[in-house]
């Protein structure tokens, strides 16, 4: 990457060799990554051979569809948005060491806030600043939404893996509740929110169907990495996250750093619900849930919760969901493959992990 | 109003929550043992779809339903061999494979159902009830809570075998180190891997027959996503329970209670939405974390890997 910025003129036989490493580096974390996607492929063609489907012809249109072809690029980057923002939120919870395992249901909470607002804002502000104020909204409801775990694992050290999974189960019948009574759109039959028009929606990026969304998550992820990573904040988080016993000796504000890691990770969960609506969606219909952050959450661990590493994944994740959809439907496979596909892929990277750590070790010792 | 708490209505609601309540329970019981001895199984969810597609194919070609509950129960075992081989012996994450293994469970049985019946849903015959003579008798209790398959009876009879398991045995204190001081039992002489993988390993075949009968009698068919969160539940239950049987089977007749209610309001023709029912479990549970949460514990070392000689 930023390889030929390290060596300038004046530099010594250390830094070559650094540069040397960091290419090796890299050449080896590429083969790590993409070997074990080779061998997951293989298994799951070994599934697809075993019910009688063709599995280069399936790789092929996943391939084709979720990476080739002008549209489908298109939309796997468009997918990305959502996924961004929930790994962002994710990163900021596992760096500090809590689990915050709800993020469907903050996720879904954010969208039908953010599709129950824009609508009516878009009517009586201008469209930036309805946009802006529907983003608001969905973050801080989520925001809200996370108070409850937040105070239970602060102040009551209730395990926040149980509070987050019920609150989560909480929010996805809450988001269904509110579009089917609250939010309906009464000129339709059949139960979902009013459609924000297509033109009042997030801007399409340069003459493409790539919602701008994509931006905000990139944005998001990177702001976040940075965060955790170079500033004092992110430090106390992470004293927190490998540590809290010696965070409290430290003098830090346990508490209440814990509760704002549940604000932050659930406000950006929150985001992404609203990116996925006012980008894409333009409305919710009820028990619509695309469980997008179940899947984020391994993606987000293979990438040791390093932003830029996530976005790679979160790419992956991409690709192999609109890329099986579209394969899905041209070979007469379910779409349930693609659960397949993803969890073998995630398995065999999290062994490849495992090797390539051991094997280090071994070296070393 | 006054039809809804007519003796008929009122043992039909008790029945289901009764139906409901066992896959719940079994799920819970395993998931008990697994966090236990330390393991935190994520992927219990997966271990029951295997139970219920497994256990349905089991039933429906052979028309045993005891076979299928068996077929049901090694599909559970066998996706606990993966969580016993990648999480106890290889020690990677446990939430990472959980979540893997759920995912893939979930595509895995819908793809497999679509390819073997397409769209169609084929239903098993009803499953012929136990009845206990005299206590069938007694109103409204009589015919929700003794009028059940016979497996019912054996599923709330290891409550108590969990119990006696886990207070009287070497076994079950060795499950009980193995989550909250690995090291210990170690140094007792004591293989903490197998310990483990017998927990996940049992967490399995319980997690797969609950799944089975949630196919096979509850619904009597296998739809895709059946279990519909029944394993998450199941790991709720287990935390709340805090190591005691008793108290799983408590809230599984509480979270059964309150699933039976969403149907039978339903069928009482009552417009509330369901999702505002289904939320009440959730809500209890929730209430009863802000009430009492400072007393839950979990054992020292769930989720930690265990690695000999490792700090």
């Amino acid at each position: 990457m930023s390889i030929d910025t390290a060596p300038t003129a004046n530099a010594t036989a250390l830094d070559a060799t650094n540069a040397a490493a960091t290419r090796r580096d890299i050449l080896h974390r590429l083969l790590m990554t993409l070997g074990p996607i080779l061998i997951a492929l293989v298994i799951a063609g070994c599934i697809l051979l075993a019910v009688g489907v063709d599995p280069l012809a399936y790789y092929g249109f996943v391939l084709e569809k979720g990476l080739f072809s002008p549209l489908g690029i298109q939309q796997t980057l468009t997918r990305m948005a959502p996924l961004l923002f929930l790994a962002a939120g994710l990163i900021v919870a596992f760096r500090a060491g809590m689990w915050n395992l709800g993020g469907d249901g903050q996720f879904l909470l954010g969208a039908v806030t953010a599709a129950a607002g824009a609508p009516v804002f878009v009517q009586i502000m201008p469209s930036w600043l309805a946009l802006t104020c529907a983003f608001l909204i969905a973050m801080a409801v989520a925001m809200i939404w996370s108070l409850v775990p937040a105070l239970l694992r602060a102040y009551q050290g209730v395990n926040e893996i149980i509070t987050t999974l019920m609150m989560t189960f909480l929010g996805t019948s809450l988001a269904n509740v509110l579009v089917k009574l609250v939010f309906r759109d009464p000129s339709t039959t059949v139960p979902q929110t009013r459609t924000l028009p297509v033109e009042d929606r997030l801007p399409r990026l340069f003459d493409t169907t790539i919602t701008s969304g994509l931006l905000l998550g990139l944005a998001a992820i990177i702001i976040v990495h940075l965060v955790m990573t170079r500033t004092a904040f992110g430090l106390k988080l992470r004293i927190v996250g490998a540590n809290p016993r010696a965070a409290v000796h430290a003098g830090l504000g346990v508490s209440g750093l814990t509760v704002a890691v549940f604000a932050i990770s659930a406000g950006l969960a929150g985001l992404a619900g609203a990116v996925d609506i006012i980008g894409v969606q333009g409305n919710v219909r009820a028990d619509w849930n695309p469980a997008y952050g179940l899947a984020v959450i391994p993606a987000v661990f293979l990438a040791r919760m390093n932003g830029f590493a996530a976005i790679g994944f979160v790419f992956l994740l991409s690709v192999l969901s609109i890329g099986g959809e579209s394969a899905a439907r041209r070979l007469g496979v379910p779409n349930h493959f693609t659960l397949v596909l993803v969890s073998i892929v995630l398995i065999v990277l999290a062994l490849a992990e495992y090797f390539d750590h051991r094997y280090n070790q071994s070296r070393r010792a | 109003m006054t039809g809804l708490f007519s003796e008929v209505f009122l043992s039909a609601l008790l029945f289901g929550a009764v139906t409901a309540a066992i896959p719940l329970l079994l799920a819970g019981l395993g998931e008990q043992m697994s966090e236990k001895a330390g393991v935190l199984n994520i992927g219990i969810e997966g271990m029951m779809l295997a139970g219920a597609y497994l256990g349905f194919v089991g039933a429906f070609y052979s028309g045993s339903l005891w076979l299928g509950f068996l077929t049901g129960a090694a599909g559970g075992v066998a996706v606990a061999l993966i969580m016993a081989l990648l999480c106890v012996r290889i020690g990677l994450n446990q939430i990472v494979i959980g979540i893997a293994l759920t995912l893939g469970l979930e595509g895995l049985t819908a793809l497999l159902h679509h390819f073997q019946f397409s769209r169609s849903y084929p239903r098993l015959p009803a499953a012929d009830a136990t009845v206990i003579p005299l206590l069938s008798d007694i109103p409204v209790i009589g015919p929700a809570f003794f009028k059940h398959h016979l497996i019912v009876y054996l599923a709330v009879a290891l409550v108590f075998a969990m119990g006696y398991l886990y207070r009287r045995t070497q076994l079950g204190l060795n499950l009980q180190a193995a989550g909250d001081k690995p090291a210990a039992l170690d140094v007792a002489g004591i293989d903490v891997i197998r310990t483990r993988t017998i927990a996940v390993l049992t967490t399995g075949a319980l997690a797969g027959l609950g799944g089975a009968y949630l196919a096979n009698v509850g619904a009597g068919l296998f739809i895709p996503f059946i279990t519909n969160g029944a394993g998450f539940l199941g790991i709720v239950l287990a935390m709340l329970a805090r190591g005691r049987p008793i108290w799983v089977l408590f809230g599984a007749l509480l979270f059964g209670v309150c699933l039976s209610l969403t149907t039978a309001m339903q069928v009482a023709g009552i417009n509330i939405p369901t999702d505002i029912i289904q939320m009440l479990p959730f809500l209890a549970v929730m209430i009863m974390l802000v009430l009492f949460g400072r007393r839950a514990s979990l054992p020292a070392a769930l989720g930690i890997p265990y690695e000999r000689g490792a700090r």
